[in-house]
């Protein structure tokens, strides 16, 4: 599979996400964690990198400073979503994924490894 | 000395006022009260009315503390005044008096319109009047107000929250004439009507038309205009209730209202007069500040004092359907010579107003439209140098406007007349925080608006404040949990809008969402309500280590019949669930998958259990030893106090968890002084204790009372729970909020034994709404399929397990078999202990 452009796969209806909270996917195999913002979509892994546990889908999405940010249900370090960067200890990311509304269908385009 | 005889006609707000304002000055016991309301019900807060439809129940709006001293008459129309034998005539009885003070308020102005009287048609003034509309209201589908004033916008909202297609009609060509001016009228309209309320104004409405029913179906406009409603709001105004001043030929103000002079005194030296019904000087005022001012006027001269009625404070501020309106001084500019300074952004949607001085140096009035936050501080510059440049005064959140850069004269709270001098003594006194100001001066305990102030003042004198919450929310978690309950907000998105920035996040969200679960506004995970949750909460299960979760059933008191034991064991085994006995008295069943809960949950509410809450900040267990039943040293019987407690309690939402025991004797094989309440059998009732906590900083709790019976005890636990609710910070356990608490366990007995914030009705209305609106939230999610659609897996392959749950073997159960066993999962030596030296 590495090298191969991946296609965009289709998650679900955008009515079945709630604002303000994730959902977990399946997509190539991969677990991804997806959520809806007021505004706007977000798709990031759902492996919290700091346990090793599959649970950011779980957590719970909000702001920090200007920037979208779920927290981990864990132990609650949180990450931008728009990035996947952690906020509370530097060095540590999660992927962020590609993710967009069409005709009312959430659909998920993995990103490579960077 | 004889004591004087004082009646007071009305107990609405400022009656109340006036007998609070008189008992806390009359130290020499000098008159015997008797107060006359002809309401059923003892003083309520009718500003705060409309909350009603917000969720709100009557018994918070409650204005009135019993008092020995005084004698309280409800249901008691007066018919008349006799001034020369001195009586007051009831339909009941008569009673003499010596000193008589009219607080008899105002009445709905209806006008004289063909259909006024058909059914359907309401005013709004009276909790009477609100249960009427609410009644007729179910099953309708269109209202109207007639008035488009304060009262009119209030009266809007409350038919818009009973689900009614809401009309307002205004005779004057903007809304809130009194208050606004054009351009505000203006801006303000657009808000309302966005939020569906259709306004017609500048038009009379003519008549009422009635539908075939009889009941009243349209409205019909001077313009010949129509407008559909089968619920008819009149709001047009208020007018003093002085008919019995007039009979007993006491002298009118030229526009009604019994004439008072500025001690609050009728032509009668003995009879007196406050509030809404009285004219002072030939004016009435329909606000409660002024009225409040009147009262304590009226009471300092009963006790012999000689203060006089202040000029009238009419500024206003509201937030109506979400918008904030403002309005203070001269709003409208009427001072000869003076200048207005006006900002608008329509980006913002923002209209402000300042009237300056011809010299434009001293602030005259103003009006806000869309953003208020400048009000308090403006307000308090009314007649005194501009505190900083007009623009910067405007400015959003106020940069410059410093209640710190006032004068000590400057009154603050305008409600119970405190000026800065007042607070800037309680602080040096030795007030830490706001509600140390507030209990010390009265300031911010009316309408709140001064509040933000008190927190100026209090960084201005250097005085550590406690931090916001976070960064999307300034105030405390005991301020948010009043902030939701007073104003009735019922959702994190207007909450955070209205008094908060950003998004939310893992610290708030779940503070709002225990503070709405504590005032019982449904189902966690109903509606927006569900995003608030933390995972626990969202899953109603304990997250693991490896993202799977535990489910722990109440066991109450943790006695637990054969047949449920059973019924554990065989879902522990047809799930392979890990199974453990907790410290609580129950057992935990650990490695269940999020799409697993319902079915696991299917099998144990049909035999009987529900929801433990181990998963909440919540009562937790009410542990207990065997008691008198079967220990032959028991003197009560611990397991039935402890089932009765736990069931009581159960579901209950809290700043943190709970736990609670019940020993059946003083050897305390319960634990009981290790817990947030803990009991103890004595041979003649009930020891209680409070605040003791294991964990990280264990503590034992404090004895609080002796001997009690048992329904004392529940007493006494349903207002420590529902104090501690109501006050706690987000995590603080009983123990650590004993001990921030100024006064400490002493503090706490005034409040829950001697009702000395005169709380003790509410929270014991509290705890019995949560009794009796208790439901298993378990069971509530199994009958739901919106609910159940939340536990799958994967959103997209609802049927595949979550593949990074894995389970190894240990000691004959399933264990988590992550990544991280090899790393942690060492052997447990056994060999001889090494001593340091």
């Amino acid at each position: 599979m590495t090298g191969q452009p991946r296609g965009w796969t289709v998650v679900c209806p955008l009515t079945r996400l709630d604002p303000g909270r994730g959902v977990a996917a399946l997509v190539d195999g991969v677990q991804v964690a997806l959520f809806r913002t007021a505004a706007d979509l977000f798709a990031i892994d759902n492996r919290d990198p700091v346990t090793d546990a599959y649970v950011l889908s779980r957590g719970i999405v909000g702001s920090r400073g200007g920037a979208p940010t779920v927290a981990s249900p864990l132990h609650k370090q949180t990450y931008d979503l728009r990035t996947g960067d952690c906020l509370d200890l530097p060095g540590v990311a999660v992927r962020w994924h590609e993710v967009r509304c069409r005709a009312g269908l959430v659909e998920v385009r993995l990103r490579k490894e960077a | 000395m004889r004591k004087g005889r004082l009646v007071v006609i009305g107990n609405g707000m400022v009656g109340q006022r006036f007998v609070d304002a008189l008992r806390a000055r009359d130290s020499d016991d000098r008159w015997r009260v008797t107060v006359l309301g002809e309401e059923p019900q003892p003083a309520y807060d009718r500003v705060r009315l409309s909350a009603l439809f917000d969720g709100v129940g009557a018994a918070e709006l409650n204005l009135h503390t019993p008092d020995p001293r005084v004698r309280l008459r409800l249901g008691a129309a007066v018919t008349a005044i006799d001034r020369t034998r001195r009586v007051v005539t009831t339909t009941a009885d008569e009673h003499p008096y010596d000193a008589l003070v009219l607080a008899t308020g105002s009445y709905p102005f209806v006008p004289p319109i063909d259909g006024i009287g058909l059914p359907g048609v309401f005013t709004y003034r009276t909790l009477d009047d609100l249960a009427a509309i609410r009644a007729h209201a179910r099953g309708r589908r269109r209202g109207a107000v007639i008035g488009g004033g304060l009262l009119g916008l209030e009266a809007a909202n409350a038919l818009r929250l009973l689900g009614l297609a809401t009309s307002v009609v205004e005779f004057a060509p903007r809304l809130m004439p009194v208050q606004v001016d054009t351009a505000g009228g203006a801006l303000l309209r657009r808000y309302v009507e966005e939020l569906g309320v259709a306004c017609r104004l500048g038009v009379a409405t003519s008549a009422l038309h009635p539908g075939p029913d009889g009941v009243v179906a349209q409205l019909e406009l001077a313009d010949g205009g129509r407008v559909d409603a089968d619920l008819v709001v009149v709001a047009a105004g208020i007018r003093p209730r002085d008919e019995l001043a007039r009979a007993a030929g006491l002298p009118l103000g030229s526009r009604g209202g019994v004439l008072v002079d500025r001690a609050g005194r009728t032509a009668d030296e003995r009879i007196w007069a406050v509030g809404e019904c009285a004219a002072v000087d030939g004016t009435c005022h329909g606000l409660v500040a002024p009225g409040y001012a009147m009262a304590e006027t009226v009471a300092d001269r009963l006790v012999g004092g000689a203060a006089t009625v202040p000029d009238a404070d009419t500024a206003t501020k509201l937030k109506l359907l979400g918008v904030d309106v403002a309005s203070f001084g001269d709003a409208h500019g009427t001072t000869p010579g003076c200048l207005d300074v006006t900002f608008t952004d329509p980006a913002t949607r923002v209209y402000a107003k300042l009237v300056l001085s011809d010299d434009a140096q001293t602030l005259l009035g103003g009006v806000l439209v869309g953003d208020a936050d400048a009000y308090p501080t403006l307000r308090a510059s009314v007649g005194q140098a501009l505190p900083a440049a007009p623009l910067a005064l405007l400015a959003p959140a106020g940069a410059g406007t410093g209640v710190a850069a006032l004068p000590g004269s400057t009154q603050v709270c305008s409600c119970n007349a405190v000026t800065r001098a007042d607070l800037d003594a309680a602080i040096a006194g030795g007030a830490a925080d706001v509600p140390a100001l507030k209990a010390g001066t009265r300031a911010g305990t009316s309408c709140g608006s001064c509040v933000p102030m008190l927190r100026q003042l209090l960084d201005a004198a250097g005085v550590g404040q406690p931090r916001g919450l976070c960064e999307h929310f300034e105030v405390s978690r005991q301020e948010l949990f009043d902030l939701i309950r007073v104003r009735g907000i019922r959702t994190f998105s207007s909450l955070i809008a209205e008094h908060g920035r950003g998004d939310g996040c893992d610290i708030c969200k779940p503070v709002v969402a225990s503070i709405l679960a504590s005032l019982g506004t449904g189902h966690l995970l109903d509606g927006e309500q569900a995003s608030l949750q933390d995972t626990n909460d969202h899953f109603l299960a304990n997250l693991q280590r490896d993202g799977s979760y535990s489910v722990v059933p109440r066991i109450p008191g943790g006695e637990i019949t054969p047949e449920k034991l059973i019924v554990l064991g065989e879902v522990a085994r047809d799930f392979a669930l890990y199974t453990k006995i907790t410290g609580a008295q129950r057992i935990d069943l650990l490695g269940a998958r999020v799409e697993q809960l319902p079915q696991i949950w299917r099998r144990l509410v049909n035999a009987g259990f529900e929801s433990g809450h181990a998963y909440g900040k919540a009562l937790r267990t009410v542990k207990s030893c065997v008691g008198s039943t079967w220990c032959r040293y028991g003197v009560q019987d611990s397991v039935g106090l402890a089932i009765v407690l736990e069931l009581r309690y159960r579901g209950l939402r809290a700043p943190h968890k709970i736990k609670a025991a019940v020993s059946g004797c003083a050897r305390e094989c319960a634990e009981a002084r290790g817990k947030d309440f803990g009991i103890i059998a004595t041979d003649a009732g009930w020891n209680l204790y409070l605040g003791g906590n294991g964990g990280f900083r264990p503590r034992h709790a404090d004895l609080f009372a002796t001997d009690l019976t048992t329904e004392a005890l529940v007493r006494l636990v349903d207002r420590f729970l529902m104090y501690y609710i109501r006050t706690a910070d987000r995590l603080q356990r009983t123990a650590a909020w004993i001990e921030a608490m100024d006064g400490g366990l002493e503090h706490l007995s005034a409040v829950i034994v001697d009702d000395s914030l005169g709380l003790c009705a509410e929270l014991d209305a509290a705890m019995a709404r949560h009794v009796g609106s208790y439901s298993d939230e378990w069971r509530d999610v199994l009958e739901d399929p919106a609910r159940l659609s939340r536990f799958t897996s994967f959103v997209n392959a609802p049927e595949v397990p979550d593949p990074s749950i894995r389970f190894t073997e240990e000691r004959g159960q399933r264990v988590p078999a992550g990544t991280r066993e090899t790393e942690n999962r060492q052997p447990v030596g056994l060999g001889t202990p090494r001593v340091r030296r």
